[in-house]
């Protein structure tokens, strides 16, 4: 642009529903590896592609994938959960127990109360208390799933066939047969993209772990969605609770030791910034994928479980340094 | 149209006073910004300049003194309250969303939602609209930015200043307030810049410029306000005064005279 | 554009990244073949039990000319994994899995998946709960392991009143709780005794099994026995002692039959030991499942492996055998 030239023309505003609006530039990345991916493994073993693998990939990544957008958002406000995986686990111990002695209903609504307070707590010690997250959720991490180990027992415990193993119920789509799980886990999907494409809480969001000062300035009140953020994760944390009694009706206290590590990754991989602001749940589902694809597909080409943990370390360092670098670039 | 040193106040300021514990860092300063001008606000490191600005956008409470809009008293609790009144601040980091879109960080804070009950109750935004009024402000100023649909971290510096600008232009009825806005910017594109100044202040809007680069304060301002010491040293006519002058007023190697001192 | 070449620089490096990541992997896997297909599912792979336990079920396979495939949980009580792992052998087509399962009722509705897919599914060395859910068992009768134990230190102390401490593994896993209640029938005493002066849960682990002996050793200056759930615990249990430089007065038993564990017994700081046969459990199950491929007969109910006290201090009436015969015979490797 030059001093004194005549007046340009508006800029294009192109609204129409455009795949670019979805497929944001940092997603087409982990989208090509993808798919990479699946013709790499499909190429090597003749039952990868079929239906039952395909079915069996999602199933298998539900509650981690549920998990993984609540862990989408706490990072997109750069921050990070640690306990989430926690949290959902002491939802299952909650609604197993509660189910015996109260029925399903009053068992879902206790798991959600219980993990919506323990996001609460959460978030009120990020904003009240200014603590940085990856102490405060290290600390309730350890706490919530001590407190497990306490509610539990040290037993496991069944749950009955019903509402509440529901989200485990295969239903078929022609010859494709999938569980409401993974259902479940595509809504959870569309509803945060929504949000957080098209309401003012989702660009809030991008505000407030893009350039926290910058939020401050135009009047956003950053602590309100930070808490809110670390609300929303607690409901998604009692959703992942109910799809994984649906998975394995056994509520087991030990379970999902690894989960927010993994959900960290599902996000890394899919392209969201660790530095915050930057990146959205649609690249988690990729990166969920991924994972999902890798472990399958390695392990019906016969490798190792720890060649598997050494394949998905090195994807993530991968993706944190391609975004490192563009993120250079960009200064 | 008059250059503006004889327009009616629109922004001022009498005896503010701010201390933080033992230091003062507002002693008793007066600030006034007429109609349809430029006026710029230099001074040392220290002199005090950014606290004044931060007391009129609204960013500080001063312990005393007051701040009268179009000659009624107001007093400003938060940046909201001042923003409310008209007041708009380019910062000098910009304060700019980079992972958004030019049109959602144009409306960080004010978004839009669309009618009815996709706005009510799916809360949802009005993005074309949004990005249609968005191109359109960036026109008016005769910003050349290709699509609105792009994120701001993959402009260059001066088209960053620029959306921060229209975002400030957009929203600012009464007083457009720019700090160092061409501090980080090249020869082009601080041109560029200049350009926008004269742009907002030919559609009326008044400009608050601080900056510590002479040329350009020479180049667009109708009047400089010099600030020592934490008050205001005097405000001078820059058709009247050399740059050299200029700067030894700021300094205090030179004293202003009584008409300066006044505020012209 | 500066974006555009953003987006290249994203989809180029991920891709190649991951492409020769995922290349070079597969190359270094296994191939297919049209041999039977056998399922070999560890708790861990880590440890040198599990490590045994695959090498012979390796080499039972290669014998039989089968085709191993071995998974494991990615922690000791990782069902998630377990239960993935199930699915997923089903989906490549094997005839049947072998499970040494993380939790006993877990993992349960993966296994009726699978055997109403027509995989047959066997428990090696610990059973499920209810025991009938798998087509068989494959195990140590761990009840009877523990009577060994029991009877062994009970003999060993002679006339001295008993001071007897228990280090447990986890709680609620049957092999514990099958262990530790045979080891109270072999002594003569129950949970209750006054006998009993410490209890501790150990996971197993050598170095919480080394805390928890230095707290026990503590507030009971009295003790004289020690029961372990396994040898990693005596060993962390012996250092404790060991610092506290009463090792002349404690008798340790410990069950698993490990070289290492073994060692221990030969330099006189274990008492005795059981052994365990992990090998011999491997070895039936891929022998029971190739016999399933090749003409339908499923194996069926518990099946013991067998264990063997092995001590150099043999009591009377008590068969045992020696540490030279237990060097023979132990599994894992000798070293400290």
């Amino acid at each position: 642009m030059t001093t004194g030239a005549p007046a340009t023309a508006t800029p294009s505003v192109s609204s129409r529903f455009n795949v670019g609006s979805i497929l944001r530039e940092p997603l087409l990345g982990p989208l090509v590896a993808l798919v990479i991916a699946i013709i790499i493994f499909s190429a090597v073993s003749d039952s990868f592609l079929n239906p039952q693998n395909v079915s069996l990939i999602l199933q298998q990544s539900v509650v981690v994938g549920i998990l993984a957008v609540g862990q989408t958002l706490i990072i997109l406000t750069s921050g990070i959960d640690l306990s989430i995986g926690a949290v959902a686990v002491f939802g299952t111990i909650v609604m197993a127990q509660s189910a015996g002695a109260n029925g399903p209903v009053v068992a879902l609504g206790s798991t959600l109360l219980v993990c919506v307070v323990f996001g609460a707590v959460n978030g009120g010690l990020v904003t009240t208390l200014r603590l940085p997250p990856f102490i405060v959720t290290l600390g309730t991490f350890t706490a919530i799933q001590a407190a497990t180990r306490l509610l539990a027992g040290s037993e496991t415990y069944r749950v009955e066939k019903g509402p509440l193993t529901f989200l485990g119920t295969s239903f078929r789509i022609g010859s494709f047969s999938t569980t409401f799980g993974v259902v479940a886990m595509l809504l959870v999907y569309l509803v945060m993209w929504y949000a957080l494409s098209q309401t003012s809480w989702g660009k809030h969001i991008y505000a407030v772990g893009g350039n926290p000062q910058a939020s401050n300035l135009s009047g956003i009140k950053s602590g309100r969605v930070l808490f809110s953020v670390y609300v929303v994760t607690g409901v998604i944390a009692a959703i992942a609770a109910w799809a994984a009694l649906g998975r394995i009706p056994n509520a087991d206290p030990n379970a999902y030791q690894n989960a927010n590590l993994e959900t960290i990754t599902a996000v890394v991989i899919g392209g969201t910034s660790l530095f915050g602001g930057r990146g959205g749940v649609g690249g988690t589902l990729v990166g969920t994928l991924i994972v999902g694809v890798l472990r399958n597909g390695l392990t019906q080409a016969g490798v190792d479980n720890l060649y598997q943990n050494i394949a998905t370390g090195i994807l993530v360092i991968v993706a944190v340094a391609v975004d490192q670098f563009a993120r250079r670039r960009s200064q | 149209m008059t250059i503006g040193t004889s327009g009616a106040p629109v922004l001022e300021a009498r005896g503010l006073v701010k201390k933080y514990g033992s230091v003062t860092a507002i002693n008793g300063a007066d600030f006034e910004l007429r109609e349809g001008e430029v006026l710029a606000v230099i001074g040392d490191n220290g002199a005090g300049k950014s606290s004044l600005i931060k007391a009129l956008a609204g960013a500080v409470i001063p312990d005393s003194g007051e701040i009268l809009m179009n000659g009624t008293r107001v007093s400003f609790k938060n940046t909201r309250d001042a923003r409310a009144a008209g007041i708009e601040t380019v910062y000098q980091d910009l304060a700019v969303v980079p992972a958004l879109d030019i049109a959602s960080n144009l409306y960080l804070g004010r978004e839009v939602r669309r009618k009815g009950i996709a706005g009510s109750l799916f809360r949802r935004l009005d993005m074309p609209r949004m990005r249609q009024e968005a191109s359109q402000h960036l026109a008016d100023l005769k910003i050349g930015i290709k699509s609105v649909n792009q994120a701001v971290e993959t402009l260059s510096g001066g088209q960053r200043q620029g959306v921060a600008v229209a975002r400030a232009a957009a929203f600012g009825r009464g007083v457009i307030i720019m700090d160092e806005p061409t501090a980080a910017l090249g020869v082009r594109e601080s041109g560029q810049v200049i350009d926008l100044i004269r742009s907002i202040r030919d559609r009326g809007i008044p400009v608050v410029l601080i900056s510590h680069d002479m040329p350009h304060v020479f180049e667009v301002s109708d009047r400089i306000h010099i600030h020592r010491l934490g008050q205001r040293a005097g405000v001078v006519d820059p058709k009247k005064r050399s740059m050299s002058e200029v700067v030894a007023l700021m300094t205090g190697a030179e004293e202003p005279t009584d008409e300066e001192r006044a505020g012209l | 554009m500066f974006g555009k070449r953003n987006r290249n620089l994203h989809v180029v490096g991920t891709a190649l990244m991951a492409g020769s990541l995922i290349l070079g992997l597969t190359a270094c896997g296994g191939s297919s073949s049209d041999s039977v297909k056998v399922g070999l599912i560890t708790k861990t792979d880590s440890n040198p039990y599990f490590v045994k336990l695959r090498e012979a079920a390796q080499a039972q396979a290669d014998k039989d000319g089968a085709q191993l495939i071995a998974l494991a949980g990615a922690f000791d009580g990782d069902n998630e994994g377990q239960v993935a792992a199930i699915e997923n052998m089903v989906g490549q087509g094997v005839k049947g899995i072998l499970i040494t399962p993380n939790s006993s009722t877990g993992v349960l509705d993966a296994i009726k998946k699978a055997r109403d897919a027509g995989v047959v599914v066997i428990a090696l060395d610990t059973a499920t709960d209810p025991e009938n859910a798998v087509d068989a068992t494959f195990a140590t009768d761990n009840k009877a392991a523990g009577v060994a134990q029991g009877k062994w230190v009970k003999a060993a102390l002679g006339a001295a009143p008993p001071q007897v401490v228990m280090l447990d593994g986890t709680p609620g896993g049957t092999v514990d709780t099958f262990r530790h209640d045979g080891f109270l029938e072999g002594f003569g005493i129950t949970n209750d005794s006054p006998e009993i002066v410490g209890k501790e849960n150990t996971n197993g682990d050598q170095t919480k099994a080394q805390t928890a002996m230095e707290n026990i050793l503590q507030r009971a200056p009295g003790i004289n026995a020690l029961y372990t759930i396994n040898e990693p615990a005596a060993a962390g249990a012996y250092q404790a002692i060991q610092a506290a430089n009463r090792q002349a007065e404690i008798t340790i038993g410990s069950i698993d039959g490990s070289c290492t564990g073994v060692a221990d017994v030969k330099a006189g700081k274990v008492g005795a030991t059981v052994m365990q046969f992990p090998a011999k459990m491997a070895e039936l199950g891929v022998q029971a499942v190739v016999k399933f491929a090749k003409d339908g007969t499923k194996p069926s109910g518990f099946n013991d492996t067998g264990s063997q006290l092995i001590t150099d201090k043999p009591v009377a009436g008590l068969d045992s055998k020696d540490t030279a015969w237990g060097e023979q015979n132990c599994w894992g490797t000798a070293s400290k």
